[in-house]
């Protein structure tokens, strides 16, 4: 249905804001920065803009960045639906540019979540006492994304066999992966064991298994096809691209947690993109959590379900790997600042331009990008090409 | 200094029947008079057939684990005083899904599939939350 869209708009400009730990800078100041960037990275200017999709914990994103910014769009968007909001966005743009509505749109997120010490208990924002969530799981203290995650970890050992160690193997090749990243937060070597060392946070889940708590923000430029071809950087056109949503923090419907829709998204984009896995050069999945990994590795259809374990064994997703992915480093080691599907995406495109230096993979024509939203809430793959 | 308040569920028209069974010792789900469907967290409405007849039915208070958490790190300060404690998906026999803690249960003891049943914590003069322990 969407397939006449397939190649419609491109990617024109993508940047990172200051990223790691950024004192004495906001959020808003931080996706300004990054947006800056971006436009220098596209060759346009702030004048260009004409449509914005801006997310972060204000629910009023995008008027709060247009009026920081000076600019006057004439299509917003402030969507929120956890860290695959940019994917997401783009999709959204793609129709709105198809429409006419716009014809550059920014699409951005920023966070200070590690100066601000926002998830240092592991907590994320309650909501009200009288929502669902409120009534029917704060009460009983469930850490929020960790305890949703770890009972999905809990699933697939308990169903499938895989082991804390398997889990290990995904941190430790996003590890390998950051020391080839100048612009990673943490690089220094580490190793299975000490992954499995790591503190228990909401077992079977240790703090290596989790993403880290970072500063940052990052900017995209989209644009239509033809448009972004006379641009100062080499267009990365979307290929394809789908999103799937089903609940909020309350997933007391999903029958299967191992089984949370991804294959449904998956098809969708590879088919509207006249694509197959067997095609795909470059996988950035969004690793939250190292089951997430393994979680998304199956459901995307890139191994069997319940083979996760075995398929990242031996270092197969680092460097040299027999499927290497993450190659920024990932959630888990580049840098995590609330939302990670923003960085998903950068990392894609500079696979696509050939600009990943140490840590490029050969042949890169063709990305597969992966994310979810809040707790398996929602979800959404999409195709990237040149 | 006091102890810290646990973060307590706010009952609204439409859950209060749940929370009051709750403070009485039952535990009820809504059944849907049209089609027979059980729902769990309460709607207005049947989610599968659409029809506003659903009504409050007790529930046996037995189930098996789907999957579980044992904390070490908890998100408030009342929690914090109970580490480490257990967060389970439950199911009840009856066929729906629902959140609770597993109580004075050894981690080791648990597991996906287990059996447990209902038990109930007040845990103010107003309210009781629904809980499970380890069945006998």
């Amino acid at each position: 249905m969407t397939n006449n869209l397939s190649r419609s708009v491109a990617i024109a400009g993508v940047a990172e804001s200051d990223l790691g730990k950024v004192p004495g800078k906001s959020a808003l100041e931080l996706q300004a920065q990054a947006t800056h960037r971006a436009l220098a990275d596209a060759g346009l200017s702030l004048r260009d803009v004409d449509a914005v999709f801006a997310h972060t914990d204000d629910k009023f994103s995008a008027l709060h960045l247009s009026e920081f910014l000076g600019i006057r769009p004439g299509y917003v968007d402030s969507s929120n639906v956890g860290g695959m909001s940019n994917i997401m966005h783009i999709r959204h743009a793609m129709a709105a540019i198809a429409a006419g509505m716009c014809s550059v749109a920014l699409v951005t997120y920023g966070s200070t979540q590690l100066s601000d010490g926002s998830r240092k208990s592991g907590a994320v924002a309650a909501d009200s006492p009288s929502s669902p969530r409120g009534q029917f799981v704060t009460p009983y203290g469930q850490l929020s994304p960790t305890g949703y995650y770890a009972m999905v970890a809990q699933l697939h050992m308990h169903r499938y066999g895989t082991t804390p160690r398997d889990l290990a193997e995904v941190a430790v090749a996003a590890r390998r992966w950051a020391a080839l990243n100048p612009a990673a937060y943490r690089r220094e070597p580490t190793s299975i064991d000490e992954v499995m060392a790591s503190p228990v946070i909401a077992a079977p889940l240790r703090q290596r298994d989790c993403c880290l708590v970072t500063d940052g923000g990052g900017a995209l430029i989209i644009t239509s096809a033809a448009r972004a071809r006379d641009l100062r950087s080499k267009p990365v056109y979307v290929m394809g691209v789908a999103e799937a949503h089903t609940h909020h923090y309350t997933p007391f419907n999903t029958a299967d947690w191992l089984d949370t829709g991804v294959a449904g998204t998956a098809e969708a984009a590879l088919q509207m993109a006249g694509v197959t896995r067997d095609d795909i050069d470059v996988v950035q999945i969004y690793d939250h959590f190292t089951i997430g990994v393994v979680q998304s590795l199956e459901e995307l259809g890139f191994c069997k379900r319940g083979e996760g374990g075995a398929f990242v064994a031996d270092g197969a997703l680092g460097p040299g790997g027999r499927f290497p992915i993450n190659t920024s480093g990932g959630g888990l080691s580049y840098g995590h600042p609330g939302m990670f599907g923003m960085f998903v995406i950068i990392e894609a495109v500079r696979q696509l331009r050939g600009e990943s230096g140490a840590r490029q993979l050969p042949n890169a024509e063709l990305a597969l990008c992966h994310a979810p939203g809040l707790v398996f809430a929602c979800n959404t793959t999409m195709i990237l090409g040149v | 200094m006091s102890e810290p308040q646990r973060p307590l569920p706010q009952p609204t028209s439409l859950t209060e029947p749940y929370w009051r069974a709750a403070h009485e010792g039952r535990l009820v789900v809504q059944g849907c008079t049209a089609c027979g469907h059980r729902q769990f967290y309460p709607r207005p409405f049947c989610l599968h057939c659409e029809s506003e007849d659903v009504d409050w039915q007790e529930v046996s208070g037995n189930g098996t684990i789907y999957t579980f958490t044992v904390n070490y790190r908890a998100p408030n300060a009342f929690m914090k005083t109970r580490l480490p404690y257990v967060v389970a998906m439950v199911e009840l026999d009856e066929g729906v899904r629902m959140m609770a803690n597993i109580l004075d249960a050894d981690p080791a003891d648990l597991a996906i599939g287990k059996r447990v049943r209902v038990a109930f914590e007040k845990v103010s003069d107003a309210l009781t939350l629904p809980q499970f322990r380890l069945a006998a």
